[in-house]
C-alpha cells in the first residue's frame, strides 16, 4: 500500500497494439502484410482472363474458388503469386550448387563483382572530378555542365555501344559492365563531393590561411575531413545505381551470366516466376549493399568523433 | 624548465618596456580600406595611423561596424588595404603571415569537430612540420596553461563554450608566436566565464611578454587588460583616441572598482562619445 503510494502515479499500462507500434517492426509488418494482400489480389485479377478463356474453351464449369486456386498455380502466369516466387527463390538459391548456371547465387555473384568494380572506379573518378572542380577554376566552369549532361543520356542507349566498342578492342565480361556502372555512379559522388569539399566555413578556412597552409594541407586537414559525411550520403546512392548499371550492362550482351542475363532469359521463355525471383534478388542485393555502406559510415563517423 | 623560459621572457618583456627601447611590431600609416558593394562603396577604414610596440597589450574598442575587426584582419593579411602602408615585424603582412608571425584567435573557437582537443591544438604544429614528440609535448604544455589538462582526448562538442575558446587560445599559443591577434575571443561567453578568462589572459601576457592585439566592445574588458586602448568610431572606421592605460601589473578583477580604473573607463567613454558612437 505505502510503496504504491510512494511510487510513480499509476499509468494505464499500454495496450498490446500500442506496444507493437511503438517500435519499427509493427508498422513494417503492417506494410508487408498489405503488400502481400495486394499482390495476391493482383495475381488473381491479372491471371483471371487467361484462365477464364481456357475454361470456356474446354467448356468447364468454374467457380471463384477454383479460379483463385488456379491463378496461383500457373506455370507461366502474368503475375506469379508470392509463394510461387518464394519457392523459386528457395530452389535457385538454396537447392542448387552455387557454381551451377541455374543458381541465383552464381548469377548474383557475377553481377555483384562488376557492381563492386564499377562502384570502386566510379567513386575514384567522382572524387577526382570533384577535387579538380573545387581546386581549378577552369574545371569548375567547364566540367560540371558535361558531368550533368552525361547523366541525361539514357544508359540503355549507350550501354550496347560501350559493350560493342570494348568488345572489338578485346574487353569482354567484367570490365565493360563495370564501366557502365562507373558511368552511372560517379555522378552522385562528384556532386556530393563538390558540395562536401566546399563545406568548411569561412572561419575554418581563415584559420588555415593564418598558418599559411599549402593547398595540399588545406585539402588533407580540412576539406577532406569535412566532406566525409557528404561522401557517404553519395556512396549510398552510388552503390545502388551501380547495381542497376551492372544489370543494364548484362542485357545487351546476351550475357550468359548475371542477374540481367537471368531477367533476359526469363523474358525470352515467358518464365515470369524466374524474372520475379531475379528481381527480388537484385532488390535484396541493393538493400544489403546500401546497408553495408551505412555500416562503414557509422564506423568511420564514430572514429572521427561525430556526436552520436 | 617551462617556468624558467617564462621568467626569461617576462624579464625580456619587462626590460623592453622599462627601457623604452621597444621596437614597433606593427606600424600602420594612413591606411584605408574600402569595400566595393552593390550598394556603393563601404568605407571600412579611413586614414588610420597606429604603432604597436613589442610587449604591448593593445585593445581596439568601438561599436560594431567601426572597422576594428577589419583592421585586425588587415594586420593578419586576411584583408588587403586599398590605400596606405602597413608593416608587421618590419615586413608586409603577407610576408609576416608566411613567416607565421602571429597566432589568431577568432570570435568563435573554429575547432575542427573531427579532431580531439589535443589534435586541434596540434593542427598548426602539423602544418609547420613539427615532430610527433614535440607536438605532443607542446599540446600538453599549452592545454595545461589554459587549465584543460585531462581533456586531451575529448571532442569539441563535449566541451562548454568557454572551454572550447580556451582550446582555441592554446592552439594559437602552441607554435609560440610573439604576436597574438584576438578578435573578440570572449564575446560569445557569459560574464562569469569571461571575467575568469580575462584574468587568465592577463597572467599569460605578463608571464610571456607577448604582444597582444585584442578586439573588444566591452569597456571594462579593455581597461582591465590593456596597456594601450585604441578607441575607434564607425562610418568611416577611424581612430578617435589612443589611451595609455597603466594599471598595476598585479591587478585582479577587484581592481575594476578602483579610482584609476574608473578614470580610464571614463576617458574611453568620452572617446566613444566624441566619435558619435552613442548617437542614434
Amino acid at each position: 500500500m505505502t510503496t504504491e503510494a510512494l511510487g510513480a502515479p499509476a499509468r494505464p499500462s499500454p495496450g498490446l497494439l500500442s506496444r507493437i507500434f511503438a517500435g519499427r517492426s509493427g508498422p513494417l509488418a503492417v506494410v508487408c502484410l498489405a503488400i502481400f494482400a495486394l499482390w495476391y489480389l493482383g495475381t488473381v485479377w491479372l491471371n483471371a482472363p487467361l484462365l477464364i478463356d481456357r475454361y470456356e474453351r474446354q467448356g468447364e464449369d468454374w467457380s471463384i474458388t477454383r479460379l483463385a486456386e488456379d491463378a496461383m498455380a500457373m506455370e507461366r502466369p502474368v503475375l506469379p503469386a508470392p509463394h510461387q516466387v518464394a519457392v523459386e527463390l528457395n530452389k535457385s538459391i538454396f537447392q542448387r550448387n552455387v557454381t551451377s548456371k541455374r543458381s541465383l547465387v552464381y548469377h548474383g555473384w557475377v553481377t555483384l563483382s562488376s557492381t563492386l568494380l564499377g562502384f570502386a572506379m566510379g567513386t575514384l573518378l567522382g572524387i577526382a572530378l570533384a577535387v579538380g572542380i573545387v581546386h581549378v577554376n577552369t574545371l569548375d566552369r567547364s566540367l560540371l555542365p558535361w558531368v550533368i549532361a552525361s547523366q541525361t543520356i539514357p544508359i540503355l542507349a549507350i550501354a550496347p555501344m560501350i559493350i560493342v566498342v570494348l568488345g572489338n578492342i578485346g574487353f569482354t565480361g567484367l570490365v565493360p559492365k563495370a564501366l557502365i556502372s562507373m558511368y552511372l555512379c560517379f555522378f552522385p559522388v562528384t556532386i556530393g563531393m563538390v558540395k562536401g569539399l566546399r563545406s568548411p566555413d569561412p572561419l575554418q578556412m581563415d584559420l588555415m590561411r593564418t598558418y599559411s597552409a599549402s593547398t595540399g594541407q588545406v585539402f588533407r586537414k580540412l576539406r577532406w575531413p569535412s566532406s566525409i559525411p557528404f561522401l557517404f550520403a553519395s556512396l549510398k546512392v552510388a552503390i545502388a545505381i551501380s547495381l542497376v548499371g551492372a544489370i543494364v550492362g548484362e542485357l545487351p550482351t546476351g550475357a550468359s551470366a548475371g542477374i540481367g542475363a537471368r531477367l533476359l532469359v526469363g523474358s525470352y521463355y515467358g518464365q515470369t516466376v524466374q524474372i520475379w525471383a531475379a528481381l527480388l534478388t537484385a532488390a535484396a542485393m541493393a538493400g544489403l549493399l546500401v546497408a553495408a555502406v551505412g555500416m562503414v559510415e557509422r564506423l568511420v563517423l564514430r572514429r572521427t568523433g561525430v556526436r552520436p | 624548465m617551462q617556468q624558467e623560459a617564462g621568467a626569461a621572457a617576462r624579464e625580456a618583456g619587462a626590460e623592453d618596456r622599462a627601457e623604452g627601447r621597444s621596437r614597433p611590431v606593427i606600424d600602420v600609416r594612413n591606411l584605408s580600406l574600402t569595400f566595393e558593394t552593390a550598394d556603393g562603396p563601404v568605407y571600412a577604414l579611413s586614414e588610420v595611423d597606429l604603432t604597436v610596440n613589442a610587449g604591448d597589450f593593445v585593445s581596439f574598442i568601438g561599436p560594431s561596424g567601426c572597422g576594428k575587426t577589419t583592421l585586425l584582419r588587415v594586420i593578419a593579411d586576411l584583408e588587403r588595404q586599398t590605400a596606405g602602408q602597413i608593416s608587421v615585424n618590419g615586413v608586409s603582412p603577407h610576408e609576416a603571415r608566411q613567416a607565421r608571425a602571429y597566432g589568431y584567435v577568432f570570435q568563435a573557437p573554429a575547432l575542427y569537430p573531427w579532431r580531439t582537443v589535443e589534435r586541434n591544438v596540434m593542427l598548426p604544429l602539423e602544418i609547420m612540420g613539427m615532430s610527433s614528440a614535440e607536438r605532443h609535448d607542446r599540446a600538453a604544455r599549452y592545454l595545461d596553461l589554459v587549465n584543460l589538462k585531462g581533456f586531451e582526448k575529448k571532442f569539441p562538442w563535449q566541451l562548454s563554450g568557454g572551454m572550447q575558446q580556451r582550446v582555441s587560445i592554446a592552439r594559437a599559443l602552441s607554435f609560440e608566436p610573439d604576436l597574438l591577434l584576438m578578435d573578440e575571443p570572449f564575446g560569445a561567453l557569459d560574464e562569469i566565464t569571461r571575467d575568469h578568462l580575462n584574468e587568465q589572459l592577463l597572467r599569460l601576457w605578463e608571464r610571456t611578454g607577448k604582444t597582444v592585439i585584442f578586439v573588444t566592445h566591452s569597456i571594462p574588458e579593455a581597461v582591465f587588460l590593456s596597456s594601450k586602448i585604441v578607441v575607434m568610431s564607425p562610418r568611416p572606421g577611424r581612430i578617435i583616441d589612443v589611451i595609455d592605460c597603466n594599471l598595476p601589473p598585479d591587478r585582479t578583477l577587484d581592481s575594476r572598482e578602483s579610482q584609476d580604473f574608473a578614470e580610464i573607463a571614463h576617458r574611453v567613454r568620452e572617446g566613444l562619445r566624441a566619435g558619435h558612437s552613442y548617437d542614434d
